[in-house]
């Protein structure tokens, strides 16, 4: 009796201590982010004289490599992605329609895949330049051709990769700025042109350096194609102190020190947008007419979009697909099915649990924000900067420690060994997925629902619904949008992953992403060429699923009316 | 329902793990593509089920390292030297006491205690443009320092194991501090920023960017047996100089295998290393992969015949492991990228 | 006559294939406010976008001092129009102070000149306090200030007002719509405001139009839309009023439920020359009278201070307004004496009301 005395008290008052979410919040970012923990607490152990080899030679080329590449990679992926978005979102044309979704095509092809293809094409002994030279008679030397494999050719690769980060993102900003402020901009004497660079550009700023941040971790944790390139940035080095000098303690803290300066542009990131926070103070007001394009307009428009989907897209897959036919016969050898079906489902089960965990973190930080969930949450959102073999080292090393640990007690308690529970399990492999992931999932999610004002949930509460119900019949089906953004990149992106995926996986487990890269490293490219091409297909599925979503989504604003989203889910 | 899938998968692994029916786990830095087959070929002559993991051979050590005593890991296969050196090193590797072993694989191959056995060779020479330059224009790895070769000189990055392996057999013989002035000789007289894999190299002499290459003779063989045009021509275009002919001999590295310490299917595993070191696995090396069988009864395949016959360096194979690590610090201070 | 700054010949606008607004003409003269009210989704706003320029017209043309702007055959840009609009949402730019905001269109000045001028419209729309502040920290009544005021900063030749006091409460609504007027008198500023409110029309505008189904019914004053209105469409949207039947007995008599009227005590108004009539009954024409012998029941009641607003029912059923002192207080269910006191009068030949 007293007991329920005093749990009745506690209902009467809302949202103190013991509530659930902050708790188990806090509970899940500590599990998550226990791979991060190990790699900074590399920095206690001692690593003997690798740092004055380091600094004495190649550190600060690692160093200067790195920044030129990032500073590089941001224009390129600038350039190529907001121009687009605003062209897509304001304007019709013959194809429009077409570009909105062929843009985010480039997402559904590896970073060192690209490469590689490109390198086929434009290397001094690929087709194109050994054309040159049969026709016109030149030797090399005799003729200027930009070299593929350097600094400029890698910011090209990884740009044309990783600019539908930043055009899915101002895609959604401009498509959801209210109409009548671009409006005002006109009638106030500004021409589009003026208006965009005054108006939509600055309104769409926060989205645009959440995606430039997301292509930018990309670049940090490239390995791929920097090693083919032979360009040394910290990633290299890291991979080079490990293998090379063999210095697991050196590479791990060179990993912390790449966490340490992510750590650091991410708050700068936070701080900016928070400096910067506005909601929308207008409803979402129809765009009107679009404006046509004609003459020049229509010149530019289809050189802005066509050519990151030509070269980012079309290019190398014309390119793999030439490959896959001349080598048709082993395309199909090994387990082909049992590939595909692997990555898939590795990608489903990763995409779905990054989902909920994204949402449960910001609904949980929206409900009780503190210093320390957001402080949890930008510990979480550094696994993305991490290059996957420091996060699948930092995973196995605390849950192989674990299930050791387990195997002993079983053994000295009831003389049974349990060996190792869920190292070498796909679990292990889901849970380093979501390391490196979930901070993908969670900058989307999160931005879905800053969106929503705070007055819902009041709205919610005082109709009466509990924390959960106002997020599941509330916010979801507002956020929609959102949600399914996030979950098809991560699905994208663990179809592509690689360094993590090799080193966890269980026995006799492959995936496209191995298969390419095995036959890829053997430098057989033109075999690798076939999985590849799988990987780009089934990349290609979600892909165009989440343009038509988006889509359905403009159509049918997220602003839904309280009353109609709860109708909606009786 | 992929839930599911990945739920009966994980279990199955675990069971395989608990179940102790008769099989052995393979932790192999070949790939899949190129130790499937003789696995497959094993299965089907003992009726050993194999399972198999592939990845770099620094990654399987560290996760053997960190499974510790409940590791799975029943065989490691590394595709060099230094890697089964180190994997000594770090204590994860047992003696293998097998009679067939120490008939089939000359002592030079095999670590003395039986902690690991060559299985292949391969070499690494210099390779050059027929048509620009002829074979008595060079003789010695020793030679490519020669400044009469500046920017004429393809080679990769010292990041690669093949790399560091030969400026390791180098140090052995020659010392470091010969090796270093060596290796910035040979930077001062490279083509291009060192990138790519060996099979560039090669195609970059023949499209004469520059003159000289340095690569493993299987990817030779292997453009040769490609089937890609393009790839059969360049190679038919390369000479191939065995360097060192007069004094030590070609550099070799071996790939190998390894008994792990915690191994729970012991026997199943020294079958399995016997059985890479027994007639069908080492012609299938040889033929398939055109590499150098460790056994002398082995014939050479046809491709590789066609390089001719050459004096190979006998150096002590743990040399390429210990002085790892100093190749890749005197790469380092040399810009060997 | 003082010129018109603004005309509309015709026009019509097609959105989607459909026409929205239906071949409308109207004049504003220089410093007029004019408001277009009307129902929602009577085609107001799409006409106000077309004289704005955001929507193309399908035939007809529109003059913006003295120049045409639109036509079939093609438009002035935007931004070359000398136009300033006000949105119902505001639309205040969330990136830019109010400050900035108020000289986002004031490009072409020197610095001093702006300043002098944001400061100008601050004093006059008494948001002086609030230059340095972000929008999302104003009341909506303050950020709607500032989205007139940025709107007046060029001096534009036409002001566009969409809907602006409907977010805002009604308190607020009538007293920032009569400064609102004033602030753009004193500034001479010609203005097109656009509302589903009347109340809002009458304080605000000079003149309004009425429109239906696209089409404009009526350009007049506030007074006669309600006391002269054109047509039974107009009758019934403007004002509270009920349609009551009514037989012409007599050349200036007309017998109603409520009894007999003899139009001649109305000034200037002549029956329509038919038998049967619709009359339109104000709430101020249905007078409370105990004595009267014709009883109605009382439906509802509204309090309003000096006044109740009766809702009666009369023995046919019919309903009928009636506004009597508050000091009468009856209550619901009630029968009540009513007599009719017309001093004016609104008469249509009956038509099948809708």
């Amino acid at each position: 009796m007293g007991v329920g005395t005093r749990l009745r008290v506690n209902e009467t008052r809302p949202r103190l201590l013991f509530q659930p979410w902050p708790l188990s919040l806090l509970g899940l970012s500590l599990l998550l982010a226990t791979p991060i923990f190990v790699v900074f607490s590399s920095m206690f152990f001692p690593a003997g004289d690798i740092w004055t080899h380091l600094l004495d030679t190649v550190f600060a080329r690692y160093v200067r490599n790195s920044l030129a590449l990032m500073l590089g990679v941001s224009i390129g992926v600038l350039a190529l992605g907001i121009l687009p978005a605003w062209l897509v979102t304001n304007y019709r044309f013959p194809g429009s329609k077409i570009f909105e979704w062929a843009l985010l095509l480039p997402l559904a092809i590896p970073a060192y895949i690209i490469a590689y293809t490109y390198t086929g094409m434009l290397d001094v002994a690929g087709p194109l330049q050994s054309s040159l030279r049969e026709i016109f008679g030149w030797h090399y030397g005799e003729y200027w051709f930009p070299e593929i494999r350097s600094l400029g050719g890698a910011v090209a690769m990884l740009s044309l990769v990783f600019y539908p980060y930043v055009y899915l993102l101002a895609r959604a900003a401009f498509a959801e700025q209210s109409g009548s402020v671009l409006e005002v901009a006109r009638s106030l004497g500004s021409s589009r042109r003026a208006a965009f660079f005054r108006v939509a550009l600055p309104l769409a700023r926060p989205a645009i350096v959440v995606g430039l941040s997301i292509a930018l971790m990309e670049t940090l944790a490239d390995y791929g194609t920097m090693q083919y390139f032979g360009l040394s940035t910290f990633t290299t080095g890291i991979y080079r102190t490990w293998n090379g000098l063999g210095s697991s303690v050196g590479a791990a803290q060179l990993s912390a020190l790449l966490l340490g300066f992510v750590f650091i542009l991410v708050s700068i990131e936070n701080w900016s947008r928070k400096q910067s926070q506005f909601f929308n103070t207008g409803s979402r007001v129809h765009l009107g007419n679009a404006h046509k394009l004609t003459g020049g307009g229509l010149l530019v428009a289809y050189t802005a979009c066509g050519l990151p989907v030509l070269f980012g897209f079309v290019v190398p897959f014309v390119q793999l697909v030439i490959w896959a036919t001349i080598t048709f016969d082993t395309v199909m050898s090994g387990d082909f099915a049992g590939y595909l079906l692997n990555s898939v489902s590795l990608a489903a089960v990763t995409s779905l649990l990054a989902l909920t965990f994204a949402l449960f973190i910001a609904y949980g930080r929206r409900l009780a924000p503190s210093f320390a969930s957001s402080f949890a949450a930008r510990i979480l959102g550094l696994g993305y900067a991490l290059p996957g073999t420091v996060v699948a080292i930092g995973v196995l090393l605390p849950f192989a420690w674990l299930d050791n640990r387990v195997s002993a007690f079983m053994l000295a308690r009831f003389d049974l060994s349990t060996g190792l529970l869920l190292s070498g399990t796909a679990f292990i492999l889901v849970f380093a997925y979501l390391v490196r992931f979930l901070p993908i999932a969670m900058n989307t999610v999160d931005a879905g629902l800053a969106k929503i004002r705070p007055s819902m949930d009041e709205a919610g509460h005082s109709l009466g619904l509990s924390s959960g119900k106002i997020l599941r019949r509330v916010h979801m089906p507002m956020m929609r949008g959102s949600l399914v953004t996030a979950l098809l990149l991560v699905f994208v992106d663990v179809l592509k992953e690689l360094p993590a995926t090799l080193l966890l996986r269980p026995f006799n487990f492959n995936t496209l992403a191995i298969r390419t890269y095995e036959l890829a490293n053997e430098e057989r490219l033109a075999d690798a060429a076939g999985p590849a091409l799988a990987i780009v297909l089934a990349s290609l599925i979600p892909v165009i699923l989440l343009s038509r979503s988006l889509r359905q989504a403009r159509r049918a604003p997220g602003e839904v009316s309280i009353t109609q989203s709860m109708e909606s889910n009786k | 329902m992929f839930a599911n899938k990945l739920l009966t998968l994980a279990f199955g692994v675990l069971a395989a793990g608990l179940v102790s029916a008769a099989e052995v786990n393979v932790y192999s830095a070949r790939s899949e593509e190129l130790i499937k087959p003789a696995l497959d070929r094993f299965t089907e002559e003992t009726g050993i089920e194999v399972n198999l993991i592939t990845e770099s051979a620094d990654a399987l050590i560290r996760r053997i390292e960190l499974e510790g005593v409940n590791s799975p890991a029943d065989v490691l296969l590394t595709v060099d030297a230094g890697r089964l050196f180190r994997a000594e090193e770090a204590g994860i590797l047992a003696s293998v006491d097998s009679e067939v072993l120490r008939e089939n694989i000359p002592a030079a191959y095999r670590h003395p205690e039986g902690k690991w056995f060559g299985l292949s060779l391969r070499s690494r020479v210099i390779m050059f443009d027929k048509s620009r330059v002829s074979a008595d224009e060079i003789a010695d790895y020793e030679d490519l320092a020669d400044p009469k070769w500046k920017r004429q000189i393809c080679i990769r990055s010292s990041g690669n194991i093949y790399n560091q392996s030969l400026l390791a057999s180098m140090i052995e013989h020659r010392g470091e501090e010969a090796t270093e002035a060596w290796a910035e000789g040979l930077v001062a007289n490279l083509a291009r920023r060192p990138q790519g894999g060996d099979r560039d190299q090669i195609r970059a002499v023949v499209a004469g960017q520059c003159k000289l290459a340095v690569a493993n003779t299987y990817y030779l063989a292997g453009m040769i047996n490609s089937g890609v045009a393009e790839d059969v021509a360049v190679a038919e275009q390369i000479g191939v100089l065995w360097p060192n002919q007069d004094d030590r001999g070609a550099h070799m590295n071996v790939s190998g295998a390894g008994m792990i310490k915690t191994s729970k299917n012991q026997d199943e595993a020294r079958q399995l290393i016997e059985f890479l070191s027994g007639d069908f696995a080492q012609q299938w090396y040889s033929e398939v992969n055109n590499e150098y069988s460790v056994r002398a009864d082995i014939p050479v395949s046809k491709t590789l015949q066609g390089f001719g016959t050459f004096k190979a360096d006998t150096l002590n194979l743990e040399a390429l492991g210990r002085h790892n690590a100093a190749a890749v610090r005197l790469a380092d201070r040399a810009g060997w990228q | 006559m003082t010129l018109a700054t603004l005309q509309l010949d015709k026009v019509s606008v097609h959105l989607g294939g459909q026409l929205i607004v239906d071949a409308v003409s109207f004049d504003v003269p220089a410093g007029h406010i004019a408001c277009l009210l009307g129902a929602s989704g009577c085609g107001k706003t799409t006409l106000l976008r077309a004289i704005a320029g955001f929507e193309p017209v399908s035939s007809g043309r529109v003059v913006l001092g003295g120049t045409e702007v639109s036509s079939s055959t093609g438009m002035l840009a935007i931004e070359k129009r000398r136009i300033g609009m006000v949105f119902q949402d505001h639309s205040l730019f969330p990136h830019l102070s109010v400050a900035e905001n108020i000289g986002f269109g004031l490009d072409s000045l020197s610095k001093t000149a702006r300043e002098t001028r944001i400061e100008e419209l601050a004093s006059l729309l008494e948001i002086d306090n609030f230059l340095d502040t972000y929008p999302h920290r104003m009341s909506g009544g303050q950020q709607q200030r500032v989205a007139i005021a940025r709107a007046m900063a060029p001096r534009p030749d036409v002001l566009l007002l969409d809907e602006p006091f409907s977010s805002l409460d009604v308190e607020l609504r009538e007293t920032l719509a009569r400064e609102i007027r004033h602030v753009l008198k004193s500034e001479g500023i010609t203005a097109i405001l656009v509302s589903h409110n009347q109340f809002e029309a009458f304080a605000m505008a000079d003149e309004i139009g009425v429109i239906k189904n696209g089409r404009l019914l009526q350009w007049d004053t506030a007074f006669n839309l309600y006391h002269k209105p054109a047509s039974l469409a107009v009758a019934d949207f403007i004002g509270e009023g009920v349609l009551i039947e009514g037989h012409r007995t007599a050349e200036h008599e007309v017998e109603t439920e409520l009894g007999i009227i003899d139009t001649r005590q109305i000034q200037g108004f002549n029956l329509p020359d038919c038998e049967d009539i619709s009359l339109l009954l104000r709430p101020d024409d249905v007078f409370h009278d105990d004595e009267s012998p014709i009883k109605a029941q009382i439906i509802e009641k509204a309090f309003r201070g000096a006044v109740f607003l009766y809702t009666l029912e009369l023995a046919s059923g019919k309903r009928v307004l009636s506004l009597a002192p508050s000091h009468h207080n009856h209550e619901v269910g009630e029968a009540m004496g009513i007599r009719l006191d017309v001093e004016h009068l609104v008469a249509f030949p009956k038509l099948p009301v809708v």
